[in-house]
């Protein structure tokens, strides 16, 4: 077989005509790639695999354009191609069609959902009880307030992203591509009065094979067993990544466990998003708001915890994965409660959590607590004092809210928490709590987990004709209404921290750092003031964050926090930048802190960033940053302890895949192929009867020119 | 588009080929040494001619489509020319090897004669062409996608398969031609053949339209055809005889053995 390299640098002169192209010209006239599409892959747990297959070789499917609900008949029932591959506008992704589609999965090769830029009503792919059974309601505890019955959080959810489909699907972006394959429709496939279309038709294939199957347990057994085989290959990862944390004041990193007369308020939220496609969750409302208002409050607080420090430590946390059964936050309490983290659970004085807090619209902010925990005053007196100090700390909430333009409301008393990291801590430990958000019951967010969670739906608008730069310092509403609440939050932690009253009224948010982080979060990450907080060696990293905006799905575990997701090491690297100081340490001083008497790499971490060029114009260049901000690793216990069909812990594992692609072209009718092949069948044996004739009567045929002499066969 | 149309296509391109190396060739040895010969001969013409075109495109202007046009034509006329010269230098070579082989067997009679040596050369020529021309077709006929999304005619698989069939048979019989030219030094047979090759590749230019290639590349070739049979000892007679199963009686007339 002649390589197609061969046949590129020689090409066929002396026959079929080629038209001059640098690459295999047959396969461009025959194939038209699909760029830029998204696929949605395969997700497994203790129990189920959810998400979209694909066979190995791609799934070939007649091209059907849907244009309602009946229309569905078609491809389900009448088309006479099968199979067939359909395309939908978004606003026809709804659950009715998904589980019509996936009755009569035998003639439909695939979905291709066709995304256009404005957002429909409402859309919500996850269910309607986010992590249920993994919280801390269940039949033991709160058994009335498990399984969402008094509170539908979610109550759009459509849980399409927690179904299994064995048919791929993909989705598309409405530009000049989704054009071209409905235009292809329109020019081969359409339907006239009734009568089927004539081959050829327009087609399209779809490749996204996923390896792991069944469930995570399963899985991972499989990748055990790859040493011994021939074929090395795992066949599913782990999801995870890395928590960012960090403290008002240090803690030696190498102490770990229980720290005697320690009694750290924590405050928490949470980095991540999914969507129904892999890779492409925004998250605006449902995680941004709440770590960008932490983010507005650490940075508030730093000024006055060194002039006036609090009584408590304050620890700020932000937890990845926690839209999978709460990665983060289970691994962190997991660790305090083996002694792996720097505090454990007894010395958690109270923990503050930032949830939704971006769909205010101008009312109040809700504080939801743990009914069955506040009810739960038998004997002991613990935990009564933990009573005392959950009254004090919705008192406080309130006291710090008179100098803002809203209150802060506790919802009834029966309601249980929403789905929050705060749920994880209770699980282990009855740590008096609050979850801040902006709902009093169901979610503001209309489309939480999805992929339209995204800058329009926090209502995030720029003026027209601006330049990214300008952009960058604009400041919005949004980022106003979250900066107010960047300030309760602050005060808030000051004073449960037992901060000196009368600095409370100094701590205020800085909304300029709340608009720049909006911007880089939801519109573009690779702006000036993200440039300027990141090491040199990883000013590549931000230009190779190609989504924009950026995409906040956890994604598989790695090893080393040289290798977490590049938007958990840009917080890591925000959390160091606001609440850390600036030093006058060199680069190489900055890299060995240990051998100066006044540094430690044991209480911070030194970080030698590039460094803001200030408005005056003078390059301030790079410098080093000493901050008491680390990563932790944020990945199921479960997979440390081996118990991949836990129900304690999350076992969320990502399949993998060999390559996701898509392509259009035609095909051609059964009827030709098979004339085909009968023509060449004729030809061959026709062929090889007339050479056999020929060949046993050479003798005969040739004896004219045959000279006498020369004889031989 | 699928396994069917690339057997199909197979069959069609390399049936007549593929039959007559078996049942003519593939028993003898020689023969086949002298195919492969032939078909490595041709292969040479082949890099000669795409390294001069090679060259000459990077040194030209990329982006004039009329003159990449213009280099195509001479990439093809410069191509058949050496094929042509490289089929002469063969036939040297092997009236050269026909005399050492002579020399250093023990019968007194050459082992093999010219005409089969021209028949087999023609064949050698014949495959590699053939297979530089179609398998990069076959090989993406296999996927499920036929031509045809960017507008181009739908039969392309077909009607490579079916030029191909005729341009490996056409130099089967150039060769039996050449070569019986050069032996009886008929230069104007030679400039017949060489035109021929010329038309027929030049014909292909007549693509999409099929039509338009097809059918004078077939005339073409039932020509070469006849007179290849006649150059190779064939006759109207003997054609007769055989049809009419005559032979035999033929054979013993002739006192030749069977």
């Amino acid at each position: 077989f002649i390589s197609d390299c061969y046949f590129h640098c020689i090409s066929l002169l002396t026959l079929a005509p080629v038209y001059y192209v640098n690459s295999n010209s047959v396969a461009q006239k025959i194939y038209v790639e699909v760029n830029n599409t998204v696929p949605c892959v395969r997700l497994l747990n203790a129990t189920h695999q959810i998400g979209c297959q694909s066979s190995i070789s791609g799934d070939t499917g007649v091209i059907h354009v849907l244009e309602s609900e009946a229309d569905l008949e078609w491809p389900l029932t009448k088309g006479p191609n099968p199979p067939y591959m359909i395309l939908l506008e978004s606003h026809l992704f709804t659950r009715s069609i998904m589980m019509k589609i996936k009755k009569e999965s035998s003639r439909i090769a695939g979905v291709t959902v066709v995304v256009p830029n404005t957002s429909p009503s409402e859309f919500s792919p996850h269910t309607t009880c986010p992590n249920e059974n993994t919280g801390v309601y269940s039949d033991t505890y709160g058994p009335h307030l498990a399984h969402c019955n008094t509170t539908v959080w979610n109550p759009l959810g459509n849980g399409l992203s927690y179904e299994e489909f064995d048919f791929p699907v993909f989705s598309l972006k409405e530009d000049k591509q989704a054009e071209a394959i409905k235009q292809c429709y329109y020019d081969h496939n359409r339907v006239v009065n009734g009568s089927a279309p004539q081959y050829p038709l327009c087609a399209m294939q779809l490749f996204s094979h996923m390896f792991a199957v069944t469930d995570t347990a399963t899985c991972m057994r499989r990748n055990d067993v790859i040493n011994f085989s021939i074929n090395p290959e795992m066949v599913c990862d782990p999801l995870g990544d890395f928590n960012v944390w960090g403290s008002i004041r240090p803690y030696n990193r190498s102490q770990l466990g229980h720290r005697d007369n320690e009694s750290v308020v924590m405050a928490a939220a949470r980095l991540d998003s999914r969507a129904f496609f892999w890779d492409v969750s925004t998250g605006a409302e449902g995680s941004i708001s709440g770590f960008v208002t932490l983010l507005a409050a650490a940075h508030a607080l730093r000024d006055v915890t060194q002039v006036a420090p609090p009584t408590h430590n304050i620890l700020f946390a932000f937890f990845q994965g926690e839209a999978f059964d709460y990665i983060g936050s289970s691994r962190m309490v997991y660790d305090m409660q083996n002694g792996k983290f720097v505090i454990d659970l007894d010395n958690v004085h109270s923990l503050l959590e930032i949830g939704q807090v971006g769909l205010r619209n101008g009312s109040d902010l809700f504080l939801h607590s743990d009914p069955v925990s506040r009810m739960n005053d038998t004997v002991n007196d613990q935990v009564r004092e933990h009573e005392r100090y959950r009254c004090s700390l919705i008192h406080r909430h309130h006291s710090s809210a008179t100098g803002a333009n809203f209150s802060l409301v506790e919802p009834g008393v029966s309601q249980p928490l929403p789905p929050s990291s705060l749920q994880r801590f209770l699980r282990a430990q009855n740590i008096p709590g609050i979850v801040l958000a902006d709902h009093r019951a169901a979610f503001n967010n209309k489309y939480y987990e999805s992929y339209y969670d995204n800058a329009d739906n926090l209502n995030l608008r720029y003026p027209p004709n601006m330049t990214a730069e300008e952009q960058l310092e604009f400041l919005t509403d949004t980022a106003m209404a979250l900066t107010e609440v960047a300030t309760v939050v602050a005060r808030a932690l000051y004073k449960q921290a037992g901060g000196d009253g009368t600095q409370v009224d100094n701590i205020k948010a800085d909304s300029k750092t709340v608009t720049q982080m909006l911007f880089g979060f939801l519109v573009q990450a690779n702006n000036s003031w993200f440039q300027a907080l990141i090491p040199p060696e990883l000013k590549d990293m931000l230009s190779l964050l190609l989504l924009i905006p950026p995409d906040f799905y956890v994604g598989v575990a790695s090893s080393s926090p040289a290798k977490a997701k590049p938007l958990t090491r840009l917080v890591q690297f925000l959390l160091a930048n606001l609440t850390g100081t600036a030093t006058n340490l060199t680069q190489d001083q900055c890299q060995k802190p240990d051998d100066l008497p006044d540094e430690s790499v044991q209480m911070y971490s030194y970080l030698w960033v590039q460094g803001t060029v200030p408005h005056n114009g003078t390059e301030k260049g790079p410098f080093c940053v000493r901050a008491s901000v680390r990563l932790s690793q944020a990945l199921s216990p479960a997979f440390d302890l081996g118990e991949y069909a836990s129900r304690n812990y999350s076992t969320w594992t990502e399949s993998r895949w060999k390559f996701i692609k898509a392509r259009i072209f035609l095909v051609a009718s059964r009827d030709l192929e098979m004339l085909t092949l009968g023509v060449g069948v004729a030809v061959l044996f026709s062929s090889l009867l007339v050479t056999y004739f020929i060949s046993t009567k050479a003798d005969v045929l040739f004896s004219s020119a045959r000279e006498p002499a020369s004889a031989a066969y | 588009m699928t396994a069917a149309v690339f057997f199909g296509c197979t069959f069609i391109a390399f049936g007549p080929a593929i039959s007559l190396f078996l049942f003519t060739i593939a028993r003898d040895p020689l023969r086949v040494i002298f195919l492969i010969a032939g078909a490595f001969f041709w292969l040479c013409s082949l890099l000669l001619s795409s390294l001069v075109w090679f060259i000459t495109v990077q040194i030209s202007n990329k982006d004039s489509s009329s003159q990449q046009k213009g280099l195509l034509i001479f990439g093809v006329v410069l191509s058949v020319l050496l094929q042509e010269t490289f089929r002469f230098g063969y036939y040297k070579l092997l009236k050269k090897a026909n005399e050492g082989l002579l020399m250093l067997s023990s019968e007194e009679t050459m082992p093999i004669s010219i005409q089969q040596l021209a028949y087999v050369s023609g064949l050698g020529f014949g495959f590699m062409s053939g297979a530089f021309s179609v398998v990069n077709i076959l090989a993406d006929s296999v996927g499920p996608g036929t031509i045809g999304i960017h507008g181009d005619s739908q039969h392309y698989f077909l009607s490579s398969a079916f030029m191909t069939m005729a341009i490996i048979l056409l130099h089967m019989f150039w060769g039996v031609v050449f070569f019986d030219a050069c032996e009886k030094q008929l230069w104007w047979s030679l400039a017949v053949v060489v035109s021929s090759h010329l038309l027929v590749s030049c014909l292909t230019f007549q693509n999409p339209q099929y039509v338009g290639s097809l059918v004078p590349t077939y005339i073409i070739m039932f020509l070469m055809g006849l007179w290849a049979f006649v150059c190779a000892g064939g006759s109207l007679r003997n054609l007769k005889f055989c049809l009419t199963c005559k032979d035999k009686d033929f054979l013993l007339a002739h006192h030749r053995p069977r």
